[in-house]
């Protein structure tokens, strides 16, 4: 699941303590159907088992929206201990009732918002793509840790252009597009974005906040370039290396515009 | 099997219909049986232009409803020996149409034997506009030389390629582009996008450029489609186009500053 936007004091002084930023987190929804302690503790056991990797303080939102059953009678800080026992580490909770988040206020969990967090996301880019919600990123991972592919890649390639209004995200990997990326479009990846053509829409690249990625592009013409949450707009893009190729990258919190040769 | 192909924009008032006139009159004086639909429900206009308006008994929306038979609705061109129109409904909204009824519509227009279908697409990308754009396997994208225009046309190319049955099947629309309005000086002077600036933008095939002409606009008020107007360069323009659509290679014109103010003075000062 998605976090919200960068927000970035500009006119902060040198000496602040601190300063706020953005970052897009995919977050594994820890869905439940129904509770019976011993039950729950015993699959979460066998789960943990299958893929051990991935149960190590791993955070997690516990949804309550498939629950079936009386939902104020449910032990929520008993379901906690299990998961922490287990690895996992819930940080928030979603779909629940009144009951239940002053349950979890109490043990300082956090009420995510019902839904979709993107809910105005376009719904063209649905189809061809996966957007970042949470049924793109953060399902697939809960699903599919028990199997390991040697041989798939989590780089995804695109061939065709992207249009105004579309979105591409590449979860886990990099986004290869070997076309033009339109003014109005948006590609997302957690790792680097290659982009055989001109980038005129929005790229954000390390959205998960891998301060190493990069984004390469043939073509500088972008709205917005963003590495890790560490964004630059167009009037500021337009200064250096306007239209020709370059690749963006990150260092120390200061994104840079390096022309390729 | 027909091909349908729909004629759309995203934005206003850039020459769709004058486009689905002028490529559906084309298509069918070449000899192919074509049917052009008006997609635009409840601000029906291609009737006017192709000069039918008082021939209107029943329309698209009667057909769809049951109400009429497609042979009914259908009304045979006057100039053009293989053309049809079915007009839009003027008294009803876009959400009379419906995927079912569309596509039962567009088969039997396929089993009457019809070779072309053009989707005469309205404006935006509402409903009526995807209707239209549904079950195209070509997209002709009109776009003016203006950047929100082109913009436009790049997000309907968007959404053509994702929102498409061809695109839920996992293949392409067809699609290519169709510079209307173009006026050579104007780009020379630096006051309009010129071709190169917006095939560049939209990296789609360019299926042909109409110049600017004034042509456009008394053909379209005198209801006779512009491709009829042999003489007017639009009407060249759109018949090379026509011609392109049907296959053939020719070369593209009214694109540059044309020399010929040198020999009409020359020929005027001789006369």
């Amino acid at each position: 699941m998605p976090l919200l936007k960068s927000l970035t004091g500009k006119n902060t002084e040198s000496s602040a303590a601190f300063r706020l930023k953005g970052g897009l987190f995919p977050l594994t929804l820890l869905e439940i159907s129904h509770y019976d302690r011993t039950e729950f503790e015993q699959q979460l056991q066998d789960k943990a088992a299958e893929a051990p990797i991935f149960f190590k303080q791993t955070p997690v939102v516990l949804s309550f929206e498939e629950f079936d059953g009386e939902l104020s009678t449910l032990p929520l800080s008993e379901l906690v201990e299990i998961c922490k026992t287990h690895g996992l580490l819930p940080v928030a909770l979603r779909n629940s009732n009144a009951a239940l988040q002053d349950e979890a206020k109490q043990i300082s969990l956090a009420i995510m918002p019902v839904g979709r967090v993107k809910p105005n996301a376009d719904k063209t880019a649905s189809d061809t793509a996966p957007t970042a919600t949470e049924d793109a990123s953060a399902a697939p991972a809960a699903e599919h840790i028990g199997e390991i592919n040697p041989n798939s890649s989590p780089s995804k390639i695109v061939t065709t252009p992207i249009r105004s209004g579309q979105q591409v995200y590449a979860p886990g990997g990099d986004l290869i597009i070997m076309a033009s990326v339109s003014a109005g479009a948006e590609v997302l990846a957690d790792g680097n974005i290659h982009i055989y053509g001109a980038l005129r829409g929005r790229a954000l690249a390390g959205v998960r906040g891998d301060t190493s990625a990069r984004i390469f592009c043939q073509s500088l013409e972008a709205e917005l370039v963003s590495i890790a949450g560490n964004f630059k707009v167009d009037e500021d893009l337009r200064k250096d290396h306007w239209k020709s190729a370059v690749h963006a990258s990150l260092d120390e919190q200061t994104l840079c515009i390096t022309p390729l040769v | 099997m027909a091909k349908i192909i729909v004629v759309t924009s995203g934005k206003g008032g850039v020459g769709k219909t004058t486009t689905s006139a002028a490529i559906s009159s084309g298509i069918a004086m070449r000899g192919h049986k074509t049917v052009v639909i008006d997609f635009d429900i409840g601000l029906r206009n291609l009737d006017i232009i192709m000069n039918c308006e008082r021939r209107v008994v029943y329309d698209f929306v009667n057909v769809i409803n049951g109400e009429a038979n497609l042979r009914q609705a259908l009304i045979k061109d006057k100039r053009a020996e293989n053309l049809y129109i079915l007009p839009a409904s003027q008294t009803r909204d876009k959400d009379a149409l419906t995927v079912e009824g569309v596509e039962r519509i567009l088969n039997e227009l396929a089993a009457d034997g019809f070779e072309y279908i053009i989707c005469d697409s309205p404006a935006g990308i509402e409903h009526g506009a995807f209707m239209a754009m549904y079950f195209a396997d070509m997209a002709i994208v009109v776009a003016n030389p203006e950047v929100s225009s082109v913009r436009d046309s790049d997000r309907i190319l968007g959404i053509l390629q994702s929102k498409s049955r061809r695109a839920e099947n996992g293949e392409r629309v067809e699609e290519c582009l169709l510079l209307t309005r173009y006026n050579p000086e104007r780009v020379a002077k630096g006051e309009m996008l010129g071709v190169q600036d917006v095939e560049e933008i939209l990296a789609t095939k360019l299926l042909g450029v109409i110049p600017e002409s004034e042509t456009v606009l008394k053909a379209s008020n005198q209801g006779i489609p512009v491709i009829h107007d042999i003489e007017s360069p639009a009407g060249q323009a759109y018949s090379d186009a026509v011609s392109r659509l049907l296959g053939e290679e020719v070369e593209h014109r009214f694109m540059s500053v044309e020399q010929k103010g040198l020999f009409k003075r020359l020929f005027r000062r001789s006369a």
